[in-house]
């Protein structure tokens, strides 16, 4: 596979990005309602936390605007990882019918191409949902502001994208050993939407360490959150552990891009 | 009319094997089932931290009865299709759905035929197997008397038949609408916290409780989570899902014989 020059791929990806996104657009009605849908479907656990706390005045050790700052970090994380990787879950498709193979021909990454000519514009309700509670939070919990807490604020939605993002190409790389496995998936894709919303205290030890720190679901938002707050762990893990979803983020790409070639040589094709 | 109920058995003996033969997407949804079913538990014991030991309810439901309210949910999710589905969607798209008007049936009764036959498969596996990991790995309240699961599997059956309601009333909005998808995902999003599925809707305050329970949705999973678990009165939670089966059935009647006329198949 010959590699063209950086800036032609960059074009390439951005006419791929740009007709899947134009294509979504051509029922304007339609794309409004799904935003909507996705806005709606990401308050689901938002309802859970305002009816929970309806009867509670504290959630594993956290206040109302507290688990608000988690929610809304998560959101936003999750509804940009949807957006971009979240289309992998079509994967099995191109498998089975041999479309795969059209993609590895082109001198792009198969995994490029996946993600922009399939890029989802309408996660950007979920996205709203999120940045709207996050706001909403920032400016109700009591935070002390210092320039780097300005910085995390602004960059955990980011970072958390980044290491659910990562989640999900290793979870859809499974697709290339059991073609059904879209669902199979989805327990750690849309499980990490609901595990990284609430505080690490509510679940129990094993869960934690699946879907935290197996699956570094902790990392999304609610070590950011502890950092945020300044507030000690209720779970008595390092301190350090609260700045580390960078480093976090960045290892969890190394593994994702390994997992995904190693994926790709055991793909053989779908015969004639 | 011997004929007729035949056609409409095999037509459920069809779905019940037409489902059977998708065993690996079936393992794999029910692994994600389990998965939410473990988190859902968690998150929800959490409203028990502000009670006193003693005491221990919250809006009627105590730890025990509350597990049970999460398994029984993820066991239903499968047998009510409580995301929808848009086969009937895509064949009035397409055009194939002509084919299926001519036919010497009653197309909604056929559909209600074959969606029962899924349903029963998806007991046999999508509500058996998360009730049993359910039983192992937590502490369920189980019905009192053998009546309850008699009593429960009738809501059950009215449950499917309400959600298949809704589903084909969504389906047909196909006759009208190109692009359903927007319709779709905004059911998606709204049946699952209507049904019960995220929090028991018990727990919601009092406006919200009567507005949610003015809807269909709770008749699809919060109703026969409801029967199993003993709250609340049995006759008046299947007269709620028995009469939205019948408005829901009776409104897909009406809107398909309209959606008939305005079909048009394009080509040859």
């Amino acid at each position: 596979m010959a590699d063209a020059p950086v800036r032609a791929r960059l074009a390439a990806y951005r006419r791929l990005a740009g007709a899947a996104v134009r294509a979504q657009l051509a029922y304007p009605g339609s794309f409004a309602l799904q935003c909507v849908g996705q806005a709606l479907a990401q308050a689901g656990d938002l309802v859970a936390v305002l009816v929970l706390f309806g009867h509670i005045t504290a959630m594993a050790g956290f206040a109302t605007h507290e688990v608000l700052l988690m929610y809304g970090i998560a959101g936003i994380a999750f509804g940009l990882a949807d957006g971009v990787v979240g289309q992998l879950d079509g994967l099995p498709t191109y498998i089975r019918t041999g479309a795969l193979d059209a993609l590895l021909l082109r001198p792009l990454s198969a995994l490029g191409q996946l993600c922009a000519s399939d890029i989802a514009l309408r996660r950007l309700g979920r996205i709203a949902t999120g940045l709207v509670v996050l706001v909403y939070a920032l400016v109700e919990a009591d935070i002390t502001w210092t320039a780097p807490r300005i910085v995390l604020a602004v960059t955990a939605p980011l970072t958390g994208a980044v290491v659910l993002s990562a989640v999900w190409v290793v979870a859809c790389s499974v697709c290339f050993w059991v073609v059904e496995g879209r669902e199979l998936a989805n327990s750690v894709t849309y499980g990490s939407s609901m595990f990284t919303a609430y505080p690490l205290g509510v679940f129990g030890p094993w869960l934690r360490r699946l879907m935290g720190f197996a699956v570094p679901g902790a990392f999304v938002a609610y070590f950011p959150t502890l950092a945020l707050l300044g507030k000690p762990d209720p779970l008595g893990l390092p301190a350090l552990l609260q700045w580390s979803s960078p480093v976090v983020a960045a290892l969890a790409v190394l593994v994702a891009g390994g997992v995904w070639r190693l994926a790709l040589r055991h793909y053989q094709g779908t015969g004639s | 009319m011997g004929g007729a109920a035949r056609m409409y058995w095999l037509m459920a003996v069809a779905g019940f094997r037409r489902w059977s033969t998708y065993r690996q997407a079936a393992f794999a949804g029910l692994v994600t089932n389990i998965v939410f079913g473990f988190l859902r538990c968690a998150v929800l014991v959490t409203v028990f931290e502000g009670v006193s030991e003693g005491s221990g309810r919250v809006a009627g439901y105590d730890p025990a009865a509350t597990f049970m309210f999460v398994w029984v949910g993820q066991g239903l999710i499968n047998v009510v299709l409580l995301w929808g589905g848009t086969e009937l969607a895509e064949r009035v798209r397409s055009g194939d759905v002509a084919i299926d008007l001519v036919r010497p049936w009653n197309l909604q009764a056929a559909l209600l035929a074959e969606d029962l036959g899924r349903a029963a498969f998806a007991v046999l596996i999508r509500f058996t197997v998360p009730m049993a990991v359910g039983l192992l790995a937590f502490d369920l309240r189980l019905p009192s008397s053998p009546l309850t699961w008699a009593v429960f599997a009738v809501g059950t059956l009215l449950a499917v038949v309400v959600s298949f309601g809704v589903r084909f009333l969504l389906n047909l909005t196909a006759f009208w609408l190109l692009d359903w998808r927007g319709t779709l995902g905004v059911y998606m999003a709204v049946s699952a916290p209507l049904a019960g599925l995220i929090v028991p809707i018990g727990m919601f305050p009092d406006w919200a409780r009567v507005a949610i329970w003015c809807t269909p949705f709770p008749a699809m999973l919060q109703a026969p989570a409801d029967l199993l678990i003993e709250r609340g009165p049995a006759p008046l939670l299947l007269a709620h899902q028995l009469g939205w089966a019948v408005v829901l059935l009776l409104a897909g009647r009406v809107v398909l014989r309209r959606g008939e006329r305005t079909l048009v198949v394009q080509g040859g």
